[in-house]
């Protein structure tokens, strides 16, 4: 990977309005100091514990969704999502207990038997640790047809005999040449919502609607993204932590199974187009462009970027046919 | 008023029994402005329907409670979230708002004494996942109801992100006894760790189906018997998020403090009367369709949980269980351990509850027989 030192990395600065002080806790028996306002995920990372994290992303404000981060909290009733529960002195915490890893377990089995989690990262590996099986809900229920999912109205479901598991499963929606939303992805973690709205772009081109298992991830009256308020930046696209939303480049080579990450190399540069100078980071597979990204930590960007920096490439391959050179 | 409210040991009666006086306390404490009251008229616990009587036979008692509240805590405006599908209790609450403000109760100088208070009536749509306090909010500010994560609780970041007191119509309706009549009155009838009266919603297999107010400490079977019981072989306290008890519980006295010792709940106060003629597998399986329906669909445990939930539950209703039925009761368990542990809100934490009870203690799918 060719890595340009452009912008140095810096990690996320603290609003200075005063001296910061010390937080201490216990994490799994061991004495932890993190700054004041720190997360429980901050300070499990500060121990050197991974917790695992889905819907988390460090430039979205946490919506603590998937539930996958939840830890021990001695004296509450509940478990706690450490993505979201701030620091406070005294607390004890257990990341790995009975009870940890029966939610975590269960949150791996319910959403593998609903969703296709094959191009998320990390969670083929948090299935074995967890000993997660989410065969033992049953064989997968039929795909529902293209558009069935959007029509589902709140509280009308039929729940069927229970012999089999229902899912997420749908044709994934081609409308754009820049994108595709390959919903049998989605995990409902909200960060495309917020990286289309409050968190980065103010866009509000999408937002979840139905209710429950029906929930979804819509435009406007669902309708295709050109006719919604989609700007096309990307910052969705980009946030997406299961490959729901995926560059139209990547979906077909996946698809054709000509997808080869052996053969890939990223380089962070910089965006050409204007004077704002984001830094970009291109991935490229045989010399042409299949996916582009911002650093999270570049001071320019938090990781987004405009339709021209996210998607504006295409010249870059346009080399003349061979018989003319 | 605060240290009334708090001597009383008044606790909240939609559900999770918490203190009346702790809430209104931190909220008068808070220093910011503005402060919010918000009367939680979304009833929508299956078998609940006291709030609705309430509204409807006497609007007015609402309305000095929620303006007794405000000018407590220091809030100068309520909003009444009323469940949308209660037209009669729209149209008097409608007409007994424009009358009080007609007369002073409400409005810029309420009864002359200086202070200001109104109320905002704001209609539900039909969604139960809006009767859990902060989905509530959700509603009220005009976004997607779903319940949002506490800390930081109501009291500090509530309706519009200010400190709020949110009360059930049920608790808030009690204040008044004790406002005219004094805490200690209030403590003469119930029992130490739950004074004053219940309401209790009657229905099911009974003679007379109706709201009963009792004192607390009266037992199960003295309120089955005055409904007309004959053959209580399964009683569902608390509704949908309850649990389930049986014959052999009919001693347990109706107080928070015992049904939770007992592994149970008063919650909203619905006693569901089932007799022996009904199968417990269908109406298990109506409980886990109805959460699979009204699950708002944020969070992975009560999303997917509940759809599993019913999966399995029908599986086991028409005696069709994927391998063994104790398989499927392990994994029923294992469900709802992760649902009460694992979701953001209220409704996932209690999916499984009703129906873990009934397999635990009413031995509903406890053999290899279909039920």
């Amino acid at each position: 990977m060719i890595r340009l030192p452009i912008y140095p990395a810096a990690p996320p600065r603290r609003p200075t309005d005063g001296p910061v002080r010390d937080v201490a806790l216990t994490i799994d028996g061991a004495a932890v100091q993190v700054p004041e306002g720190a997360t429980l995920l901050d300070a499990c990372a500060a121990a050197g514990i991974e917790v695992p994290t889905l819907c988390f992303a460090a430039n979205l404000t946490p919506v603590n969704a998937c539930r996958i981060c939840v830890v021990e909290l001695e004296g509450a009733r509940t478990l706690v999502p450490s993505c979201s529960r701030k620091v406070e002195a005294g607390m004890v915490v257990r990341t790995d207990s009975p009870r940890v890893r029966t939610a975590r377990k269960l949150v791996l089995e319910l959403l593998g038997s609903s969703v296709d989690l094959s191009a998320a990262p990390n969670v083929a590996r948090w299935i074995e640790r967890y000993d997660a099986h989410p065969a033992r809900f049953g064989p997968a229920a039929a795909p529902a047809a293209a558009g069935a999912r959007d029509a589902a109205a709140p509280g009308h479901h039929h729940g069927g005999d229970g012999a089999t598991a229902a899912t997420v499963a749908q044709p994934a929606k081609v409308d754009n040449d820049l994108f595709v939303r390959d919903y049998g992805k989605c995990i409902l973690c909200y960060k495309c919502v917020e990286a289309c709205g409050d968190d980065a772009q103010h866009t509000y081109a999408i937002a979840v609607a139905g209710r429950g298992f029906d929930a979804r991830i819509s435009t406007e009256l669902a309708t295709p993204l050109p006719d919604s308020a989609c700007v096309f930046c990307g910052n969705c696209v980009n946030a997406c932590p299961t490959g729901a939303l995926v560059f139209t480049r990547e979906f077909e080579l996946r698809r054709d199974g000509q997808w080869d990450e052996a053969r890939q190399q990223e380089t962070t540069t910089v965006c050409p187009y204007c004077g704002v100078g984001c830094a970009i980071t291109l991935r490229t597979q045989d010399n042409q462009v299949v996916r582009v990204t911002s650093p999270l930590d570049s001071s320019v960007t938090s990781g987004n970027l405009c339709v021209k920096g996210r998607f504006g490439w295409q010249y870059v391959g346009d080399r003349p046919p061979p018989e003319t050179k | 008023m605060l240290r009334e409210v708090t001597d009383s040991g008044l606790v909240g009666r939609g559900g999770a029994a918490f203190p009346t006086g702790r809430k209104w306390a931190a909220v008068a404490a808070q220093a910011g402005r503005p402060k919010y009251v918000v009367c939680n008229a979304d009833e929508s616990e299956p078998g609940t329907f006291k709030d609705r009587v309430l509204m409807e036979e006497d609007p007015f008692a609402l309305i000095e409670a929620m303006t007794i509240a405000g000018t407590t805590v220091g809030a100068e405006l309520g909003f009444l979230y009323l469940r949308g599908e209660y037209p009669l209790a729209r149209a008097r609450l409608t007409a007994a708002l424009a009358e009080a403000r007609a007369r002073g109760l409400l409005g810029d100088d309420v009864m002359g004494k200086g202070a200001r208070f109104d109320i905002e009536l704001r209609l539900g749509a039909g969604a139960y996942i809006c009767g859990e306090e902060t989905a509530l909010f959700a509603s009220i500010e005009g976004f997607r109801g779903e319940p949002r994560t506490k800390p930081p609780f109501p009291v500090e970041a509530g309706l519009f992100g200010r400190p709020t007191v949110v009360n059930n119509v049920e608790t808030l309706v009690n204040v008044l006894g004790i406002v005219a009549d004094g805490a200690a009155a209030y403590r003469a009838l119930g029992t130490a760790g739950s004074p004053g009266t219940r309401l209790f919603c009657v229905s099911g297999n009974v003679a007379r189906p109706g709201l009963y107010e009792l004192p607390f400490g009266v037992t199960l079977r003295a309120l089955l018997d005055l409904a007309g019981a004959d053959d209580p072989a399964a009683v569902l306290l608390g509704g949908a998020a309850g649990t389930f008890v049986g014959a052999a519980d009919l001693e347990l006295p109706l107080t928070f403090e015992d049904t939770r010792a007992a592994g149970a709940t008063l919650g909203s106060g619905v006693v569901l009367v089932l007799d022996r003629t009904v199968a417990l597998g269908p109406v298990l399986a109506r409980i886990a369709q109805f959460f699979r329906d009204e699950s708002c669909g944020q969070c992975v445990p009560c999303r997917v949980g509940t759809v599993r939930q019913e999966e399995l539950i029908t599986r086991l209703a028409r005696g069709a269980p994927r391998g063994a039925v104790a398989d499927e009761r392990a994994l029923l368990a294992e469900l709802g351990q992760c649902m009460r542990d694992a979701s953001i809100c209220g409704l996932g934490q209690t999916a499984s509850s009703a129906i873990e009870s009934a397999v635990a203690r009413l031995k509903v799918f406890a053999d290899e027989v279909t039920p």
